[in-house]
């Protein structure tokens, strides 16, 4: 059996890489995803504790975030969808009216 | 028990006036002048009906029953101290419930007659409403704090109404050098009051003096607890009836309208000191020296400003320092412990005094506004009935027999001579000062008539059109007069040895009566006292006929031939110059460089603006954050979470961390 510290190891560099997309990614498209890499992320963690501790309270959760997950991409991607017909372009630098 | 509808209800006399106030101040402005007066008038009105039934409702108690007090409600409690909203009733409040609401009613209906052309007509009522009320909750409070309370309301109403013409310069500096003049008093009275609750635990009148009665009287020159107190309370009541050295806000103080100085300035506000030293009596007869000083600053005071009354031109301000004057005659009579001659004498100065300042008015009224007596002349034939009753009242302030002011300057000259309080002759030297005073009182009121209605006009008679005043200020002026010829009449048969009225009604308050040696050695003076006394009032009338009537031209050759004496009476002594060069400019440099522009621009402002500066500093700095860029916010959302994990996991990492060889 695998032990669990190796799918928390995934799980923690997969967060990362959400981040770091995040982080650096102007393409709102992409960034969007990074969430969901993240989420992702964050659901392997639960399963593994769960599997690790013989519960089910973490698979629960799983769901929850999976159902979290959906309505935010519905309502995200409506955003993004407004947004690039306003702008004509997907870059989020354009995106900067929230500020003095 | 007697039901005593008023009594049981006292608090009915000062509220009319009160909620007069509050209509016309409140809802006046819009009003003809027939409902403001109604609303004035008729609340007096109607306050003078419910005092003279409270009186006649107070004949009926039985001696136990008084003083009558009524506690209300309580107004101020913290530890033992208590403080309620308590009216009380004797005999003193009686005379001067009396002399508030009846002469306080005269003049309002006077006004209007007098202010029927002024602006602001629902102000000038709604103040003088106001001033009823707190007049009449001063002389009616049953305690040293209520009558505080009245004391402060009526300097707030004197304020206003000095200040009615608040667009003239003058008016507003006299209003505001009015009150600045009664604080320096009332911080002694406030004192004064500090000291008797410390001393003897507590403020109501009754317990007070029944508590004070048990202590030994000081002896003279020593300077313990009653000394101290009723030199402090003397204090507050040289402020407020204007004494020396705090009188010279009441001459600037004639800037208000005339009705104003009559009643306030002359006939009840005034007197309030007076009223103060003879309520705490008791305290003032257990410390002679302060009885002293009040007897000399009174004496001092009422000297001091006839001299002045007697080269002034302005017709009101004559008036307004032979108040001055006479107020010091009512702190004579205290001072010698002639309390009720002194109360005697201020309810027939209110009458005739207050008849002085309508009559004044009226002949301002008639020749338009002027009011310096140079100017007039001549105006007995066309303003009749204004003359005669100003001759009425100055025959009663001159001390003419069977006028008002005879017998109750008498009295106070009677128990002058008699008073050994300070001396042997203490008593002589202040009655040769109050005899003195008599006489300048005469000569300066006749000169006051002859200048304003004898000899040869000197108005401009083309323009000026003199014209009698209308009944409705007539009326109160032939009342008035009426009173100043009988209001004395209660002395009348200690002439030849009868009961003195006045002086019997007030016992129960002041206590005592002479001894029967006292009051023979009295009476046998009596009547030689009183011949003196008519005899310098003649003496008086005759300087002021021969030199206003008889040689026109005298009075200026006089004044040239003594120009250093004329001229420091006409400046009133330079008193006003001193008190500016010595307090008042020292103050305005005080205030003007160290506090306004030391500690309030730079201290205060600075500290205060500062604070908002440094914070609009921090916001601009810190809105820079605020890009307006998702990624930069996702960054910091990053390192927030950073910090926060940090923070969790930071103590379960330490150990490990010591741990490692």
């Amino acid at each position: 059996m695998i032990p669990t510290n190796y799918y928390l190891v995934l799980s923690a560099i997969l967060f990362g890489l959400g981040v770091i997309a995040f982080v650096f990614k102007r393409n709102i498209i992409v960034i969007f995803m990074s969430i969901e890499l993240m989420l992702n992320a964050v659901n392997l963690a639960f399963v593994a504790f769960s599997q690790a501790m013989g519960k089910l309270d973490g698979q629960v959760f799983v769901l929850f975030v999976i159902v979290v997950a959906a309505a935010e991409a519905t309502v995200g991607l409506g955003i993004i969808i407004l947004t690039a017909r306003n702008r004509q372009s997907l870059n989020v630098e354009r995106v900067d009216l929230l500020k003095l | 028990m007697p039901t005593h509808p008023i009594l049981d209800y006292l608090w009915i006399i000062p509220l009319l006036p009160l909620l007069g106030s509050a209509t016309n101040g409140l809802f006046g402005a819009k009003w003809p002048n027939k409902i403001i007066n109604a609303v004035a008038v008729g609340s007096t009105g109607l306050s003078f009906a419910a005092a003279l039934e409270a009186v006649r409702e107070f004949r009926q108690l039985s001696p136990e029953q008084i003083p009558w007090v009524k506690q209300y409600f309580s107004w101020i409690a913290a530890g033992s101290f208590r403080a309620g909203f308590d009216l009380q009733i004797d005999q003193l409040t009686v005379v001067m419930l009396m002399v508030v609401t009846g002469v306080g009613w005269l003049i309002h209906i006077y006004s209007m007659g007098y202010m029927a052309h002024e602006g602001g007509y629902y102000r000038f009522f709604s103040y003088l409403n106001l001033f009823m009320f707190f007049m009449l909750i001063l002389v009616m409070a049953a305690n040293y704090v209520l009558l505080f309370v009245g004391w402060e309301g009526v300097g707030l109403s004197s304020y206003l109404l000095i200040g009615f013409y608040f667009l003239k310069k003058s008016a507003a500096d006299a209003g505001k050098k009015a009150f600045i003049v009664n604080r320096i008093g009332d911080f002694g009275f406030m004192l004064g009051m500090f000291l008797l609750f410390r001393t003897f635990g507590t403020l109501d009148f009754v317990a007070l003096f029944d508590k004070a009665s048990h202590w030994p009287p000081e002896a003279m020159g020593q300077l313990g607890t009653f000394t101290i107190a009723c030199l402090l309370l003397f204090m507050g009541a040289c402020g407020k009836s204007a004494q020396l050295p705090l009188y010279v806000w009441l001459p600037d103080a004639m800037e208000g309208p005339t009705p104003v100085s009559a009643l306030i300035h002359a006939a009840t506000m005034v007197t309030a000191g007076v009223y103060v030293v003879a309520r705490s009596h008791l305290l003032f007869t257990h410390a002679p020296t302060a009885m002293l000083v009040v007897a000399i600053v009174g004496c001092a005071t009422a000297i001091f400003a006839a001299t002045i009354g007697l080269v002034q031109t302005d017709i009101k301000r004559v008036l307004a320092y032979s108040t001055v004057s006479q107020l010091g005659y009512m702190f004579l009579a205290c001072g010698v412990g002639a309390f009720s001659a002194g109360i005697f004498h201020l309810m027939t100065h209110a009458f005739f005094k207050a008849l002085l300042f309508l009559a004044a008015g009226s002949v301002i009224h008639a020749i338009g506004g002027e009011q310096d007596m140079r100017h007039m002349g001549g105006l007995s034939g066309k303003i009749r009935w204004t003359y005669l009753t100003m001759l009425t009242a100055t025959l009663a302030i001159a001390g003419f027999p069977p006028l008002a002011g005879f017998f109750s300057k008498d009295s106070i000259l009677l128990s002058a001579f008699l008073s050994e309080n300070g001396g042997p002759y203490a008593g002589h030297i202040l009655y040769a000062f109050g005899l003195l005073t008599a006489l300048l009182t005469a000569f300066y009121m006749f000169r006051l008539i002859f200048l304003t209605f004898h000899g040869k006009p000197r108005y401009d008679e083309h323009h000026v059109h003199v014209h009698e005043s209308p009944w409705s200020m007539l009326g109160p002026l032939v009342i008035l007069a009426v009173l100043s010829i009988f209001g004395g009449w209660f002395a009348l048969p200690a002439f030849w040895g009868g009961p003195d009225y006045f002086a019997n009604f007030l016992q129960p308050v002041f206590g005592g009566g002479e001894s029967a040696a006292a009051e023979s050695a009295a009476q046998a003076l009596e009547l030689p006292l009183a011949g003196v006394a008519v005899f310098t009032a003649l003496v008086g009338f005759g300087i002021a006929f021969w030199l206003y009537l008889k040689q026109p031209g005298k009075p200026e050759q006089l004044a040239k031939s003594m120009k250093g004496v004329y001229t420091t009476l006409l400046n009133k002594y330079y008193v006003d110059e001193l008190y500016a060069a010595v307090i008042v400019n020292p103050l305005m440099w005080i205030s003007t460089n160290f506090l306004w522009k030391t500690v309030d621009v730079a201290g205060i402002d600075g500290a205060v603006n500062g604070i908002a500066d440094s914070a609009t500093a921090i916001g601009d700095t810190s809105r820079r954050t605020q890009s307006g860029n998702t990624r930069s916010y996702a960054v910091w959302v990053v390192i927030g979470a950073i910090v926060v994990i940090a923070a969790i996991f930071w103590p379960l990492l330490r150990p490990a961390a010591g741990m490692v060889p």
